[in-house]
C-alpha cells in the first residue's frame, strides 16, 4: 500500500514537499495537499505592489497548475488534528489519515492584540494591506511617516528595512521628500536582527535621510490623536503609521494541542520532526525555529524534509538529511540596488554592497519564481 | 544586591537562543507581566550582556542583577511600571 503523505498548505514550502515527495516516490506514495483557498500566494510581493511596483494579479496562481498531476489538492481547511490517531478533520467533516504528516502551515497576523493598531497603522503584509497602503501612499502630501514592528517573530525580516528605503526613493520620485520625515522604530538597539546586515544598512538610512529609533517596541496605538506609544515609555505622533502586525501560528495547530505559547510548532532544528512526533514535519513560517520566517527557509527546508520523508519509506539512511539552517534573502536598499542575506544556523550572513546586480537577481528570481520554485527547478 | 530565589516569579531559560532571542523573549514576558514581578533570563548569547541592560534602562525597569555562569549569564530584572 502506497504511504499516505498529507501536506497542510500550499505556500511554497508545502507545494514543493508534495512536488518532491510525489517526484521521488511515484507510486510508492499517495500526495495529498491541503489548502484552505487553493490559491498560491508569493508574499514577497507585497512589497512591491504597496509602492506601485507591481499589480495584485501577479502574486497569485491556482495552486492546482503548480502541483504534479500524480499530487492531490483537496480545498479545505484543516480544524483539528490528531497524532495518535494520524488523522486531519477537515471543515466541511471529512477525515484524512496519514502517514506522514508535514504541516506548512504559516503564520497569521494578530494585529488586535495591539490595542489601537487595526484602526491606526496600515500595513503590507496581506494583499488587502498592501492594496489599502498603494492608495494612501497615492494620495500622500507629505507629512510624519512611522515604519515600525509591532512584534517579534515576523515573517520576512529585511522587509520593513526595504519598505523604509523604497518608500524613500519613492517619495523622491513624487517630489515630495522633502515634505516628509520618515522614522523607523526599531524593537532592537538597531535597525535589523542580524548585527552584520544592521551594520550595513545603517550608514545607508543615515544617507537617505531615515531617522532611526531604536528600542521602540508598539505597546499601543491612539488612532484618533494619531499617536504611537512604545513599551519604553516613549510616543510619536504620526500623518501615516506602517507597522507590521504581530504573527501567531496557526489556530489549528494551537487547538490540536501541538504548538507553544505562540502557536509555533516545536521542530527540531536538523530533522524538521516535530519535538514530540516523528511522523509529523514542520517547515516554514509555522516553526519555533530561531531562523527568518521567510520564503527562502521553506524552500531550503522542504528537500530535506522530502528527502527524510522518502528515505523512511523506502527504508534507507537519513544521514545526509539534516537541514543546517540555510537561507538566501534580498534585501532591496532602493535606488535599484540590492544586496544579499546568505546564512546557516552556524554561519552568520556578511552581505555584499548593495549594487544593481543583486536588485536585478531579484527581480528576475521574481519573475522567474512562477515555473521554477514549486517544481523544485532552483535549489 | 542579590535576590532570594523565592522572589523570582518566572525564569526564561534562553540558552542557546541566539540574538535577539533571549532579549525579545524578555520583552514579552514584561509586557505580560505585573508590576512587581521578578523575572531571571539564562542567556549564552554574548549580545544579551549588553542587549538585556540597556533595554532594562531605556524602558525604566530595575536590572537587579547579572551573575556570570558558566557558558552563560543570569540577568534578574523587576518590572517596576
Amino acid at each position: 500500500m502506497a504511504a499516505r503523505v498529507v501536506v497542510l498548505g500550499g505556500g511554497v514550502g508545502g507545494t514543493l514537499v508534495a512536488n518532491l515527495v510525489s517526484h521521488q516516490l511515484g507510486a510508492k506514495a499517495e500526495v495529498t495537499v491541503v489548502d484552505p483557498t487553493g490559491m498560491h500566494v508569493y508574499q514577497p510581493g507585497f512589497l512591491y505592489v504597496a509602492l506601485g511596483k507591481a499589480d495584485p494579479w501577479w502574486l497569485s496562481r491556482s495552486e492546482r497548475t503548480l502541483l504534479r498531476k500524480e499530487v492531490n489538492l483537496v480545498v479545505d481547511g484543516a480544524t483539528g488534528i490528531d497524532p495518535e490517531a494520524q488523522a486531519v478533520h477537515l471543515s466541511h467533516g471529512d477525515v484524512l489519515h496519514y502517514d506522514y504528516l508535514v504541516l506548512s502551515t504559516g503564520s497569521r497576523l494578530v494585529p488586535e492584540e495591539i490595542p489601537g493598531l487595526v484602526e491606526g497603522s496600515q500595513e503590507f503584509y496581506s494583499m488587502a494591506g498592501a492594496q489599502r497602503l498603494r492608495e494612501t501612499l497615492r494620495h500622500f502630501n507629505g507629512g510624519r511617516i512611522l515604519i515600525g514592528v509591532a512584534g517579534i517573530p515576523y515573517k520576512c525580516p529585511p522587509a520593513p528595512v526595504e519598505f523604509a528605503l523604497m518608500l524613500e526613493e519613492y517619495l523622491r520620485h513624487r517630489g515630495i521628500r522633502d515634505k516628509t520625515e520618515i522614522n523607523f522604530l526599531s524593537p532592537l538597539n538597531r535597525v535589523f536582527t542580524i548585527e552584520t546586515t544592521s551594520k550595513l544598512v545603517a550608514p545607508i538610512f543615515d544617507e537617505r535621510g531615515i531617522k532611526l529609533t531604536t528600542f521602540f517596541n508598539v505597546e499601543s496605538v491612539d488612532a484618533g490623536k494619531r499617536v504611537v506609544n512604545s513599551l519604553e515609555g516613549e510616543s510619536f505622533e504620526y500623518d501615516l503609521l506602517v507597522a507590521v502586525p504581530p504573527h501567531r501560528g496557526q489556530k489549528v495547530i494551537s487547538d490540536s494541542g501541538l504548538g507553544d505559547a505562540g502557536g509555533w510548532l516545536p521542530t527540531n532544528r536538523g530533522t524538521l520532526e516535530h519535538e514530540k512526533y516523528e511522523r509529523i514535519f514542520a517547515i516554514g513560517d509555522g516553526t519555533n525555529l530561531p531562523i527568518s520566517k521567510s520564503g527562502s527557509t521553506a524552500h531550503f527546508e522542504a528537500p530535506v524534509v522530502a528527502n527524510r520523508i522518502a528515505a523512511k519509506v523506502n527504508g534507507e539512511s537519513l544521514e545526509n538529511a539534516h537541514y543546517e539552517g540555510r537561507v538566501m534573502c534580498f534585501l532591496e536598499t532602493g535606488n535599484g540596488e540590492a544586496t544579499t542575506i546568505r546564512f546557516t544556523y552556524d554561519k552568520p550572513p556578511v552581505s555584499p554592497n548593495p549594487s544593481r546586480l543583486w536588485h536585478m537577481a531579484k527581480w528576475g528570481f521574481n519573475r522567474a519564481y512562477w515555473l521554477t520554485v514549486p517544481q523544485g527547478r532552483i535549489h | 544586591m542579590s535576590i532570594a530565589v523565592e522572589q523570582i516569579t518566572e525564569t526564561l531559560d534562553c540558552r542557546g537562543m541566539a540574538c535577539p532571542g533571549p532579549l525579545m523573549a524578555m520583552i514579552g514576558k514584561i509586557r505580560q507581566g505585573a508590576v512587581g514581578n521578578v523575572f531571571e533570563i539564562l542567556s549564552s548569547d554574548e549580545g544579551s550582556k549588553t542587549d538585556i541592560p540597556a533595554w532594562v534602562a531605556k524602558a525604566g525597569h530595575e536590572l537587579v542583577e547579572v551573575i556570570p555562569e558558566t557558558g552563560y549569564a543570569r540577568f534578574i530584572v523587576r518590572k517596576t511600571h
